[in-house]
């Protein structure tokens, strides 16, 4: 029997639902328990990946044992990134569903400080001796614009360029190569173009389907090598805009492009290009330079997707550096993730004794090795057997010194949008470097009400 | 005398009792419905005249129509719109619906295996997860993708598909998936024809098309109204596949009204600017809604 017409009105309703559901998730109440401490945090999506999971569990085990009549209570949420954010934004709100500790992206928490979700905890570690052991550059990740700490990192990642020894050596390159300028940079990868057909010589992320490893692998890489603060200026608290430190580096993304240095646009504009990279053009000898993150390596270990245990005899490491050489030579940004205590939690001071669990020094180190992340730590980025535990590992710990966090203000997202468009307009070669230029000034200055200030 | 005003209002005592004796057992549903559907529609609707941001905010004050405005001023929402009409014209009212039609007829005709075999892939496509189905057309249309392997062979020139025509990759990508749909109700409207009336035309000597033209498709105007309705609906809420293919890109190339709201919401975190074009796409549903019902109310 055909569908009658009269239904379409239910349709129409179940339609509008999906909408509206989309986009008013709701959490589930909790009592509070002045002896449990609920630890919310980010679980990864693969059920093979329990890396963090056995690691709280553990801590937790710790924790209640120093601690007798407290409990932990691990609130895990399982989803990616950009819906993480989303779903721990919607617990924050109100005080029925905010946890005691949550694991949040430096990326993110400045927004969450401004929305009022987070507590400052500069009263619990202006007490606690082990602050002393954080590197500063590490400790301004969770600073807010008021001056105050709201976060504990629990490590962070750095960034250069990783390329392939067999490659430079066909091309008549350095094996131990550090290129002092850009110039430098696209030199090699002229060279390899030349000598070496079939491979791509220089990958730098970039276009919106790249997301955010477009604005911080690829664009704040060059950006910061420019000049101090070139997106945003914190003496006046705005957003910088019309700076030729900006230009330059679309330029150089111009560039990479215009003179086939990088991928093929499409592939560069694929949204899987990042996997395909990591999976399949480095291990298999077809990119030169790449422009990527310290992480690399948890995709190449036993029993990661995609094993490769020699990459360390195949590829080497260089610190990218600054446009002209100027100090201090190399360039490097960082995230990662930090502890946080809601505004809204009921036992605070006891979410404050399990970070500490966390950050002993010997749990600190356990993390950052089975995690292959960064120590923001200086007892530990010292320690024989963290230097030990993977090759690269020191070289990207040294990066940490001299590294940038992003200016991660509540505008940063749609900033960073901005980028993103401005790099694909001169990716494609749709838009001239002094058009995207403008256009990413006036995108800026709109999603920030005008909080903007010439360089 | 005076037996009968009160005979009739003693009657419609009586109905209205019945009527809401007869309320009682949907009334739980209604009340669920207006709980679960009404409110979040109408908290959305608030939102919409907001500037609520999930993150970056303290509080969110009342904006009236400016979320609005912006939408209307803004290039890149007129864009998504477009590309929307685009989609939904191309994927649904052209191609699932047409060939959902087409394949239903030469159905009707085919031997039983042949039938069953039809039915099961068609449907397979349909069954399967958006975020699958996308990942399958994403592997088709790539450079290195099986639809680009069949050129070669044939000595055509390659192309990259999501690259140079991503609305219609994206296009065909939906005419693949919900092609089942339209050929499933097409089918059971078909089946519902007395044979005796294309017998008759048959002996009549009508052709194919003629047939076609003048007995089947009148006879099944009532399932193409409400298959063109759905079809459309559910073409203007797609999102998986479009993001799994394409991200909206290159460019905004292929950014259709879904990918546009998700964006401005959970990108950029502006819930109230995000909620307002959700509200604008369901508007644009209820007009295609509206006017297919339009066409409908005209028939015998």
């Amino acid at each position: 029997m055909p569908v009658r017409p009269t239904t379409a009105p239910l349709f129409l309703a179940a339609a509008t639902l999906l909408a509206a559901g989309t986009l008013t998730a709701c959490g589930s109440g909790s009592g509070d328990d002045p002896d449990t401490v609920k630890v919310s945090f980010k679980q990864s999506t693969d059920n093979q990946i329990r890396v963090m999971d056995t690691y709280l569990a553990d801590i937790k085990k710790q924790f209640e044992k120093a601690n007798p009549g407290k409990k932990v209570k691990l609130v895990p949420i399982k989803a990616p990134d950009s819906e993480y954010y989303t779903k721990l934004q919607q617990m924050l709100r109100s005080p029925k569903t905010a946890p005691d500790l949550v694991y949040e992206d430096t990326f993110l928490i400045n927004s969450d400080i401004t929305s009022g979700y987070l507590k400052p905890l500069d009263p619990y570690l202006d007490k606690w001796k082990d602050w002393d052991q954080f590197i500063d550059t590490s400790k301004s990740a969770a600073r807010a614009a008021d001056g105050k700490t709201y976060g504990v990192p629990d490590g962070t990642d750095t960034r250069g360029l990783w390329y392939s020894k067999a490659i430079f050596k066909k091309a008549g390159l350095p094996a131990h190569w550090q290129p002092k300028t850009w110039d430098e940079v696209l030199e090699a990868a002229r060279t390899i173009k030349k000598k070496v057909p079939g491979v791509t010589p220089l990958n730098v992320y970039t276009g919106k389907p790249a997301g955010e490893a477009a604005s911080m692998q690829g664009f704040e890489m060059l950006a910061y090598g420019t000049g101090k603060n070139p997106l945003y200026d914190p003496k006046s608290k705005k957003w910088v805009t019309g700076s030729k430190g900006f230009k330059d580096s679309l330029s150089f993304v111009e560039t990479v492009y215009k003179e086939k240095l990088g991928p093929d646009v499409s592939d560069a504009l694929d949204p899987n290009f990042a996997t395909r990279v990591r999976g399949e053009l480095l291990p298999e000898d077809k990119l030169g330079i790449n422009l990527d993150g310290s992480w690399l390596p948890q995709d190449w270990g036993k029993g990661a997707g995609h094993e490769w245990p020699e990459w360390s005899k195949k590829l080497s490491l260089a610190a990218m550096p600054t446009q002209h050489g100027q100090a201090p030579g190399k360039v490097s940004m960082s995230g990662g993730w930090t502890w946080a205590i809601p505004a809204k939690a009921d036992n605070p001071d006891l979410a404050f004794t399990f970070i500490k669990t966390m950050q002993t020094k010997a749990n600190a180190q356990k993390w950052y090795i089975a995690n292959s992340g960064i120590s923001v730590r200086k007892d530990v980025a010292a320690d024989p057997a963290y230097v030990k535990a993977q090759p690269g590992i020191k070289f990207f710990t040294d990066l940490v010194a001299t590294t940038n966090y992003r200016p991660a203000y509540p505008a940063y997202p749609k900033v960073s949008t901005a980028i993103q468009e401005a790099m694909e307009s001169v990716t494609t070669g749709d838009a001239s470097v002094d058009k995207a230029a403008s256009s990413y000034d006036e995108e800026v200055s709109s999603s920030t009400d005008g909080e903007v200030t010439q360089k | 005398m005076t037996t009968a005003p009160h005979t009739h209002r003693a009657h419609r005592a009586h109905r209205t009792r019945r009527a809401l004796l007869r309320a009682l057992p949907v009334s739980p549903a209604t009340i669920l419905l207006l709980l679960f559907l009404a409110g979040p529609i109408g908290y959305c609707a608030y939102i919409a005249f907001t500037d609520l941001q999930l993150t970056g905010q303290a509080e969110s004050s009342f904006v009236g129509f400016d979320n609005f405005r912006e939408a209307f001023g803004d290039e890149r929402f007129l864009n998504a719109v477009w590309l929307t009409f685009v989609f939904t014209v191309l994927s649904s009212l052209i191609g699932q619906n047409t060939l959902g039609l087409a394949l239903a007829t030469l159905m009707q005709r085919a031997s039983k295996p042949i039938r069953t075999l039809t039915g099961a892939i068609v449907v397979t496509a349909w069954v399967l997860p958006e975020v699958v189905a996308g990942f399958l057309l994403y592997a088709f249309f790539r450079r290195e993708g099986t639809l680009n392997a069949v050129l070669d062979f044939l000595h055509l020139p390659s192309q990259n598909w999501m690259f140079t025509l991503p609305i219609l990759a994206v296009s065909f990508a939906n005419v693949w998936r919900g092609t089942a749909f339209s050929m499933l109700v097409y089918s059971a409207a078909l089946n519902e024809i007395p044979k005796e009336i294309t017998e008759a035309a048959e002996v009549d000597g009508a052709s194919g098309w003629r047939r076609m033209w003048h007995i089947t498709l009148p006879m099944i105007r009532r399932s193409i109204g409400t298959n063109l309705m759905l079809n459309t609906l559910q073409t203007l809420s797609v999102f998986g596949l479009i993001w799994v293919m394409t991200r909206g890109g290159p460019g905004n190339r292929s950014q259709t009204l879904p990918l546009f709201m998700y964006e401005q919401a959970f990108q950029k975190s502006m819930i109230g600017y995000g909620t307002a074009v959700a509200l604008l796409l369901l508007l644009v549903g209820s007009l295609f809604s509206l006017i297919y019902m339009r066409l409908l109310r005209t028939e015998v």
